[in-house]
């Protein structure tokens, strides 16, 4: 507990892009492998094409009508609204890793920020917005 | 430096594969790889904070929206809504505006100094949240009244009026 901000200041330090260097890597490793096993699957399992095996897979239930429908505009509400509180989320990251030097001063602005925010909430509830009819 | 340009070659390579690509999805699916290079950039430049709001909500969270948007579409019928007269009049007048703008700025073009940053951890959440909350405060408020007028538009557009009597 004692050497905690030591910790955080040696990390501060070294954080530069180089850093990444192990994440790209993971990113190759994870893609590899998904993309690998793929086409290796593809290139020694043996191919028996008939109309039955390329029909879609629905748990053995007969494929009923086409999937490019038109869907409820239900779920774009819901989607974008979680964007915008997505966002708003993320304006508060810098200011919690800030909170101590920022003070009173700091958690009053960002009340203000997030007042707003919950103004639009408050506003969405009334609506009856994220109600499924 | 070479890595910058390799980069930079693999965002204009998938940005012009986002215009090329007959299927709208497969355009979108290319701007999520466009985004995915503009991230390694703000890697590149040390803006980390950046880099990963840039991968989770623009990646993540808009094209997603993107493809869902497409979704509302008719993608049965391909290219019909294309056809019609007035589509190409727009089109051909928004890229001659375009065209203009680029002219315009290319006369304007000179090399600049190379920008030399004072502080090499500019682009850290610590040091971004000092600026945020301190010489960016009004933008930072005003955004937040951005982000209630796109919540109230949403709901607005998408949410039936229930019918007064």
């Amino acid at each position: 507990m004692l050497y905690l901000p030591d910790i955080s200041n040696r990390m501060e330090v070294q954080s530069t892009p180089v850093n990444y260097l192990p994440i790209i890597f993971q990113i190759l490793v994870a893609l590899g492998f998904a993309v690998g096993t793929m086409v290796v699957t593809h290139m020694i399992g043996p191919k028996r094409r008939t109309a039955e095996k390329l029909t879609p897979f629905e748990s053995g239930i007969e494929v009923i009508g086409n999937a490019r429908q038109p869907f409820s505009i239900k779920y774009f509400l819901v989607a974008i609204l979680f964007v915008l509180f997505d966002v708003e989320v993320i304006f508060m990251y810098p200011w919690a890793v800030n909170f101590r030097e920022l003070g009173l001063d700091g958690m009053i602005q960002m009340f203000i920020f997030m007042g707003t925010l919950l103004l639009g909430f408050i506003y969405i509830i009334k609506k009856k917005a994220l109600d499924w009819e | 430096m070479s890595l910058f340009y390799f980069v930079a070659l693999l965002s204009i390579f998938f940005a012009l594969m986002v215009i090329f690509a007959k299927n709208p999805v497969h355009s979108v699916l290319y701007l999520i790889i466009t985004f995915f290079t503009f991230t390694i950039h703000y890697i590149l430049l040390n803006a980390q904070f950046l880099a990963v709001v840039n991968f989770i909500v623009y990646m993540g969270a808009i094209l997603v929206l993107f493809l869902h948007v497409l979704m509302y579409m008719n993608l049965n019928n391909e290219g019909s809504e294309m056809k019609s007269m007035l589509m190409k009049v727009s089109g051909l007048i928004a890229g001659m505006c375009l065209l203009v703008t680029l002219v315009g700025s290319m006369k304007t073009l000179a090399v600049s100094d190379p920008v030399n940053l004072q502080d090499a951890d500019l682009g850290l959440v610590k040091n971004l949240g000092k600026v945020l909350f301190s010489e960016f405060l009004l933008p930072f408020e005003v955004s937040s009244i951005l982000l209630l007028s796109a919540m109230v538009g949403a709901v607005l557009l998408a949410k039936k009026e229930p019918k007064s009597i």
